[in-house]
């Protein structure tokens, strides 16, 4: 079996100083395996934003062992985590954060700018990835001439544009209705079983975490349930 | 990648065009003094040596010591004298010309028109002295000198006033209570930088100026005109001694005439305008340095208000270096563009100052390219700090910002 793309050794993140020391997450231990479509839910405080950030490598543990791909992601550098982000790692987030005032091809081309990919091949690439998302014909339109929907897609178009190993994405449809939020989980779920895309998921609904194959939930900074969904069993 | 940021930092500047074009208006306006002042001061010191160059060079004039307001003189008055003028002639060396001056404002009149000029009584080695030439006619014969002729030399000023277009040669003009030939005119030699009217002058024999106009056989001052290569004070000094001589100074006792040295006095001038250029430059730069601050004010506004952005960029992989690229690009695209205009305007006002002050426009290749250098430099050393701050942002914090 191939070794999980991300494991977690017993790994704390505290924040503050002596009695204000807060832990927001204690000694947890977690494996992810390669092509797994994870939803990681819990309440506020739970840790699990803070264990996204670390699997995103945006973040580091205080103490214990993140490894990402074998690599000990904790232990790098702010501009090594940036390459390892850059290079396998694409991210989805609630509020979309697309550059304002900046059309949807050229968003999607950021990553690549950063990678030195040439200008017409990034938007070769750019609009490859938007015609993946559905969205061929508003290339051209700014965030704010799209509708919330149309920017989380521009917002996964960006995210997948590198080809990453892994997508996290933090509460995708927290800003959508409920027919737009399932449009998105389609087509997270379509990048998952076509492409074996790994996605790890934050968010608190249940009926969004069940296109997951895993449910993990967090309560005080541990893992409190780990489950598989019946759609994999 | 390096063209892809100066893209963004256009794009950036152009989306905040208002507030980019304040934050420029600082580095216009101090570009624009310092190219102004620095070229208005060049060209005013252009000016000087001009006006210095048409007094003659190598010049230097002898004229009586005038007892102080006090009265209490070191020395006995006496003007200068034929005697002196002699001596000078027989005894000094390495000169090309020696001519004894007297002068006085006397009203000139031909035909119904009149006017108040200058007039000079002097020999024909003064136009020599003053490295003046004459643009029509002859200069004074040695008969016309010696017996003090009634011939004159008119300047541009009276010849425009009195002939115009016609042709003044033999034409008599009264100059006083007397009426003299016109034997030639002068070429225009403009203000000086006294603002004195030079061609305003009617060249006469000193003996007949003596006579007719003076009424006395004083002599004003003596031009003494060295040749070229010879150093000036050396001439001093010989002329010193041979007027010791002549007017029977004792070797302890103080002189009672003064020499003065045209080059020192050239030389005093333009290192004075040059000194009040370097002085306003200076003013003008710190309005520069204003200017920097208020790049700085701006990029740290701006980094802020685009923190989120930051943010989004960090997270997908850009490097500090980048983010730091980025803001340091826009300063210095900024305080570039900010540049490029001051120096336009800069030199606009100093063109326009030149033409109405009649000074040389003398912009400096060497003075622009250092406003250009300067002014990029101020975006880069100004924009460092706040681009540093955006750099090192913690991007999960950084996404969180509203």
């Amino acid at each position: 079996m191939a070794p999980p793309l991300i494991r977690f050794d017993k790994v704390w993140k505290s924040y503050g100083q002596g009695e204000a020391r807060v832990n927001a997450l204690a000694g947890v231990d977690l494996a992810i395996d390669p092509g797994q479509f994870v939803a990681i839910m819990g309440p506020s405080g739970s840790g699990k934003s803070t264990a996204m950030n670390i699997i995103g490598c945006l973040d580091t543990p205080t103490a214990g062992v993140y490894a990402f791909r074998g690599v000990d992601a904790g232990r790098l550098d702010r501009n090594r985590r940036a390459m390892l982000r850059n290079l396998y790692i694409g991210f989805v987030f609630q509020g979309y954060n697309l550059l304002p005032r900046t059309t949807a091809a050229e968003n999607v081309e950021l990553p690549l700018i950063y990678r030195g990919v040439g200008a017409s091949e990034r938007r070769k690439r750019a609009l490859k990835a938007l015609a993946q998302v559905g969205l061929t014909g508003r290339e051209h339109h700014t965030p704010g001439e799209l509708s919330g929907g149309q920017q989380q897609r521009v917002a996964i178009a960006r995210a997948i544009v590198t080809q990453p190993t892994l997508l996290v994405a933090d509460e995708p449809t927290g800003n959508l209705d409920t027919a737009r939020s399932h449009e998105i989980m389609d087509l997270l779920t379509g990048l998952n079983d076509n492409f074996g895309l790994t996605i790890v998921m934050v968010t608190h609904e249940a009926d969004i975490a069940a296109y997951a194959h895993r449910t993990i939930e967090f309560r005080d900074g541990r893992v409190s349930a780990d489950t598989r969904n019946h759609e994999l069993a | 990648m390096f063209w892809e940021t100066v893209r963004l930092s256009l794009t950036s500047i152009r989306r905040n065009l208002l507030r980019s074009f304040l934050t420029l208006l600082g580095i216009v306006i101090g570009v624009a003094a310092v190219i102004g002042m620095l070229t208005i001061g060049s060209g005013t010191t252009e000016k000087v040596k001009q006006d210095i160059a048409k007094l003659g060079s190598n010049l230097l004039v002898v004229r009586p010591a005038r007892p102080d307001r006090s009265g209490s003189t070191s020395f006995t008055p006496r003007p200068l004298t034929e005697k002196d003028v002699a001596g000078l002639r027989s005894g000094l060396e390495n000169v090309r010309a020696v001519a004894a001056v007297a002068q006085s404002t006397v009203r000139v009149v031909y035909g119904a028109q009149n006017i108040s000029a200058q007039v000079t009584g002097t020999d024909d080695e003064y136009l020599a002295a003053r490295d003046w030439n004459l643009v029509l006619g002859r200069s004074f014969t040695e008969s016309e000198v010696r017996g003090g002729a009634n011939v004159c030399i008119l300047g541009e000023t009276v010849r425009k006033q009195f002939f115009g277009a016609g042709d003044p040669d033999g034409q008599s003009v009264r100059v006083g209570k007397t009426s003299c030939t016109v034997i030639g005119v002068l070429e225009s030699k403009g203000t000086s930088g006294f603002g004195q009217d030079q061609d305003n002058v009617v060249m006469m024999p000193l003996l007949g100026f003596q006579r007719r106009i003076a009424g006395n056989r004083d002599i004003d001052s003596i031009n003494v005109a060295a040749q070229d290569g010879v150093s000036t004070t050396q001439v001093q000094s010989d002329i010193e001694g041979i007027l010791r001589d002549t007017r029977r100074i004792a070797p302890d006792a103080d002189i009672n005439f003064e020499v003065r040295d045209m080059t020192q006095v050239a030389d005093a001038m333009t290192s004075a305008t040059t000194t009040m250029t370097g002085m306003l430059g200076a003013v003008a730069a710190v309005s520069l340095l204003v200017g920097g601050i208020g790049i700085m004010n701006i990029m740290l506004v701006s980094v802020t208000e685009r923190t989120r952005e930051i943010g989004i960029r960090l997270a997908i992989g850009a490097h500090e270096r980048h983010i730091l690229m980025q803001f340091l690009v826009e300063a210095t695209v900024l305080s570039l563009l900010g540049g490029l205009i001051g120096i336009a305007l800069g030199l606009g006002i100093a063109g326009l100052a030149a033409v109405s002050m009649s000074i040389p426009f003398a912009p400096s290749l060497a003075v622009i390219l250092m406003a250009v250098g300067f002014s990029a430099m101020i975006g880069m050393v100004f924009g460092f700090f706040p681009a540093l701050r955006g750099a090192r942002l913690d991007p999960i914090e950084a996404l969180r910002h509203e």
